[in-house]
């Protein structure tokens, strides 16, 4: 059996399954946010009354994200909704904007969106947040209510993204129908040359696939270029298994996954034990391709779907009004030292965005210095426009008043990870998606730009 | 639910995806919630780029669409996992989409929702009709009658008693998954 078999074939308490089929699996850990969450709640209460309890408040983790600094009405009620439930039901792992149990949110307007509005439980991105907190193992099965749930992928999970009514299944029951989905392979060989980064293998990939091209499948990544790949590159890669259409994306676990996971299951108190599962020698793949990382070039996605492949050396004459970094995709502590290589000691040319992923991720780039400087004062410096805010902020468009949303018809190069039309605000826009290397090269020139120039 | 379902239709390209169907700052509303349930749907379709669509879907200050039949190419309702998608278009009205293929995350949102029938049409139809014109489905047949002639839809199998039950949890307690 492939990865993905063997884990839902353990959830469904059977020795073996098949492509193919239904089955019904325990989930081991149900994530939600402030968009999905207050409508998942919805349909639990409709569903198993008022007074009805969830089924396990260990496994459910809510962790408000999307659209938490504007002051959009509705947007702060939905956080304040999501409170409600958590006290209710007594879930421990409710990731609060603010510190007050009895408090309510409101964004504060007149201090900008620069500077910090949350309190110490806050997060960020849930996709990025997730590991870091400890409630991504080895071997477990992850439904979240948002398509790249598939980011936990990278470490050696089933992960993948559903709607609120099956969100609100799991709450009261814990399980959740199935199809079996057929596996495809991607074999990595090599490793990155400089100036080529995760952002690039998958994008060249589903630009090979297509961006319906593993529509129903899993993407399973292996061979010596995957385990050559620390755990942010893993995470970049499968967050985007959905922009081929996948259910889910996996790498096998190995001694990175399991430094990783045993360092931050210890700091949160979260669940510590879990049992991996091991590739088998027979597996079954629909499709099987061998990469040779090494061969690859900074790639670019091309308005108006990931699958718009290019290389970014073909795309000079594209000129920008935008570059925007962050994203579950993109938002990473990893990401943005990448974007501050390139930009150290340079100013940007256009209006460049900021937007790190988690709250960590702030405290990171204040941290590390790089001789007298921080990281988050090189990209400072450098002209880019960055907020402690962490959030998905402009990468899904949000309410007008969301940073960094394209409220005009912009074209904008982005560090994100979808470039359907209206993707980041106003429809007539124009997204180019890439490296945080090529969006910060493309930054410092006004048009599209291969990042290895500026980094001999 | 009738056998048959004659309705003008709207037709979209391929790639139509979710940000297209319901427009993220269209996302703040609760479905759950009554008032922001019609809302959403009075939003559905508002993604569609002006000069590719021109005939609204659903006409200025108005909450619902003429249009309870969608024909659409491949990989309809592709990108996010947001069940206001389906959502959306049942509340305005959508009774049925039929299109060459879905996103995965779509198709079953429809399906669990039980807001539309998400049907998939044996061959390309898109280029062969145009918004406005008239369409019969004929469920017990699967079969399309449109512009004078019949098309075959692909049947949908398991998934269909679903939507027919109104959604998963409807289905469930007919069928003594979960208890009445």
């Amino acid at each position: 059996m492939t990865l993905t078999e063997k884990i839902l074939a353990r959830g469904a308490g059977r020795s073996q399954v098949t492509a193919g089929e239904n089955v019904w699996v325990n989930a081991d850990i149900l994530l939600t946010h402030d968009v999905c969450g207050p409508g998942s709640i919805g349909v639990f209460k409709r569903e198993f009354g008022e007074q009805a309890k969830v089924w396990d408040p260990k496994k459910i983790v809510i962790i408000p994200d999307h659209y938490i600094f504007t002051a959009d009405r509705l947007s702060n009620r939905n956080v304040d909704i999501l409170r409600e439930f958590a006290k209710e039901q007594q879930l421990p792992y409710f990731y609060d904007v603010i510190d007050d149990p009895q408090g309510s949110w409101k964004f504060d307007v007149g201090r900008g969106q620069l500077k910090r509005q949350y309190g110490s439980r806050y997060q960020g991105v849930c996709h990025a947040a997730l590991p870091r907190l400890g409630h991504a193992r080895p071997g477990e099965i992850l439904f979240g209510t948002d398509s790249h749930t598939c980011m936990a992928g990278a470490f050696g999970e089933f992960a993948s993204g559903i709607g609120n009514t099956d969100a609100g299944f799991i709450l009261g029951t814990g399980k959740l129908l199935v199809k079996i989905p057929e596996t495809m392979r991607f074999y990595l060989e090599g490793e990155l040359p400089p100036g080529v980064m995760a952002k690039d293998v998958i994008l060249w990939v589903i630009g090979d696939i297509g961006f319906d091209g593993a529509t129903y499948r899993a993407m399973q990544w292996e061979g010596p270029g995957a385990s050559s790949l620390g755990m942010d590159d893993r995470m970049t890669i499968t967050n985007m298994a959905i922009e081929a259409g996948a259910k889910n994306g996996v790498f096998p676990a190995d001694q990175k996954t399991f430094a990783y996971v045993d360092e931050r299951t210890g700091l949160n108190g979260t669940q510590r034990d879990y049992q991996p599962v091991e590739l088998d020698k027979d597996q079954d793949f629909v499709f099987d391709k061998v990469y040779d990382l090494s061969t690859l070039e900074p790639t670019v996605a091309m308005h108006p779907n990931p699958g718009n492949r290019a290389l970014a050396k073909e795309l000079e004459k594209v000129s920008l009004d935008r570059a925007y970094i962050g994203s579950c995709t993109g938002g990473k502590t990893s990401d943005f030292v990448a974007f501050a290589e390139v930009v150290r000691g340079k100013k940007v040319r256009i209006e460049t965005y900021g937007v790190p992923a988690t709250s960590d991720v702030v405290e990171e780039l204040k941290n590390t210095k790089w001789e007298d400087q921080s990281v988050w004062e090189v990209l400072v410096d450098a002209g880019v426009m960055m907020t402690e805010n962490a959030s998905c902020a402009a990468c899904l468009g949000g309410p007008s008043d969301t940073f960094g949303r394209l409220n005009a018809p912009l074209t904008c190069i982005s560090a994100t990870n979808r470039n359907f039309p209206g993707r980041m605000g106003s429809k007539e826009s124009k997204v180019y998606l890439a490296s945080p290397y090529t969006v910060a090269a493309s930054a410092l020139t006004g048009h599209v730009t291969d990042p290895r120039e500026f980094l001999s | 639910m009738a056998k048959r379902l004659t309705s003008s239709i709207f037709v979209v390209s391929d790639n139509i995806d979710t940000d297209q169907i319901i427009p993220a700052h269209f996302l703040t509303l609760v479905p759950t919630i009554p008032d922001e349930y019609e809302k959403l749907g009075s939003h559905a379709m508002a993604g569609l780029p002006d000069e590719l669509y021109p005939t609204s879907f659903i006409p200025e200050n108005q909450m619902k669409t003429a249009y309870r039949i969608i024909v659409a190419g491949k990989n309809f309702g592709c990108g996010s996992s947001r069940e206001h998608a389906p959502i959306a278009l049942g509340a305005a009205g959508v009774e049925a989409v039929i299109a060459e293929s879905y996103a995965r995350i779509f198709f079953r949102n429809s399906v669990a929702t039980g807001e539309l029938y998400p049907y998939e049409s044996a061959q390309r139809l898109i280029d062969r009709c145009k918004t406005g014109d008239t369409a019969t489905i004929d469920f017990d047949s699967d079969t399309l009658e449109l512009n004078g002639e019949v098309f075959p839809l692909k049947p949908m199998g398991d998934v269909r008693p679903v939507v027919e039950a109104g959604g998963l949890f409807n289905y469930a307690r007919k069928t003594g998954m979960i208890p009445g």
